[in-house]
């Protein structure tokens, strides 16, 4: 497989979120602001890229019936050391995504990367893809965040967008505007693959 | 905090599904009928106390004592793992009714993030052993009571004509905004 195809395919035709419909908890909660996002998807990112190495280095290793305590572990590691690094260098985005960071461990996307790709394709085909995957899943979060600060508060990345006429929604800071705007966009998501699709098939 | 207010607090105000988002993945996939879903809530239920039991029990007598507070995510995530397979290979021996019904949903659990999220949630608040079982019994309950009330509003959604765009996921979704936005009116309750 080329690898631009495979990076593609992580980025937008198996998208983690709008197509795969994965990794759902983190994405709905911290993508109150573009900004907060932002982070927590370059996080993801950084710990789908060491982990699809190290588990890529390992594959041959690895007996087959403990795979996923091994996964467990090798993911864990990265987390803890993401973990710590934004302790050290980005106190207020630590503080923002909270709990979020160590529930990277749980993330499906991660462990359902080393289980499908990881640990059946090479080293550099499994850097690209936990590239592409955690870009995918950046530009997920990256979107539904701009859409709920712009909505909710009126501004993106911090700074206002409209005058003072303008009426914020703040429902869409809270919770349910998390869950009724990625419904809404995987409905948009959806239907355009459908025609796309159909588009093709003629 | 009193003990009734950490319940009433899990359960309602900040529904660990509605409001903080933990365990999103069940709530949406095991959500189509209420009897898995009362299923799935039970086993939760079972696994989240008994889980925040150990890791507390670890987290103060091993890591603290010894300054690992570091590795608290790796080793919380593996006691979690080694848990639910113990109680799976438990009940598969001393009950094999309650494995049947529950069986399929233990190996989820794992990676369920509100398992370990409340294990973490846990020692971050800085309860103590009595609120840290309380706080876990409430998440749990507060998570089925979400699961099954989903199930219940999906069980309907055969009947009634959706828009194509929006069958399957994209109505669940929307669903799940509605119920939060019903369940932001427990605020201030406590």
């Amino acid at each position: 497989m080329k690898l631009s195809k495979v990076f593609y395919n992580g980025l937008i035709k198996e998208n983690p979120i709008f197509v795969q419909l994965i990794g759902m908890c983190s994405a709905l909660a911290v993508s109150t602001s573009a900004k907060n996002g932002l982070a927590m998807g370059l996080a993801v990112t950084g710990v789908l890229i060491g982990s699809n190495f190290v588990i890529s280095l390992l594959r041959k290793v690895i007996p087959d019936k403990i795979r996923i305590p091994a996964f467990v572990v090798v993911i864990a590691t990265f987390v803890t050391i993401v973990e710590m690094f934004m302790k050290a260098y980005t106190q207020d985005l630590y503080s923002a995504l909270g709990i979020f960071i160590p529930l990277i461990v749980v993330n499906c996307i991660i462990l359902a990367r080393a289980e499908a790709f990881a640990s059946k394709n090479g080293v550099i085909p499994s850097i690209v893809d936990g590239l592409g995957m955690g870009l995918g899943y950046t530009l997920a979060l990256l979107i539904l965040g701009s859409l709920r600060e712009i909505i909710g508060a009126g501004s993106i990345f911090g700074k206002q967008l409209f005058g003072p006429a303008f009426e914020p929604a703040l429902i869409f800071i809270m919770p349910p505007g998390a869950f009724i705007l990625l419904g809404i966009l995987i409905a948009i998501f959806n239907t355009v693959r459908k025609k796309k699709a159909a588009a093709e098939a003629n | 905090m009193s003990l009734f207010t950490i319940l009433i607090s899990t359960i309602f105000v900040n529904n660990f599904v509605l409001s903080r988002f933990l365990g999103i993945c069940p709530f949406l996939g095991v959500s189509n009928k209420t009897e898995t879903a009362t299923g799935m809530g039970i086993a939760v239920t079972f696994v989240v106390t008994l889980s925040s039991i150990i890791t507390y029990i670890i987290q103060k007598s091993v890591l603290d004592k010894l300054g690992l507070e570091y590795l608290q995510t790796i080793v919380f995530i593996l006691v979690i793992a080694a848990l639910v397979q113990f109680v799976e290979m438990v009940m598969k021996k001393t009950s094999p009714t309650l494995y049947s019904a529950l069986g399929v949903y233990l190996p989820l659990i794992t990676t369920n993030c509100i398992v370990l999220g409340v294990a973490i949630l846990n020692i971050q608040e800085g309860y103590n052993l009595i609120q840290t079982i309380f706080n876990a019994f409430g998440a749990s309950v507060g998570f089925s009571l979400a699961l099954v009330l989903m199930a219940g509003i999906r069980e309907k959604f055969e009947l009634i004509d959706i828009p194509e765009a929006l069958e399957g996921f994209p109505i669940a979704l929307i669903t799940a905004g509605l119920m939060s936005i019903a369940f932001l009116g427990f605020n201030g309750l406590v």
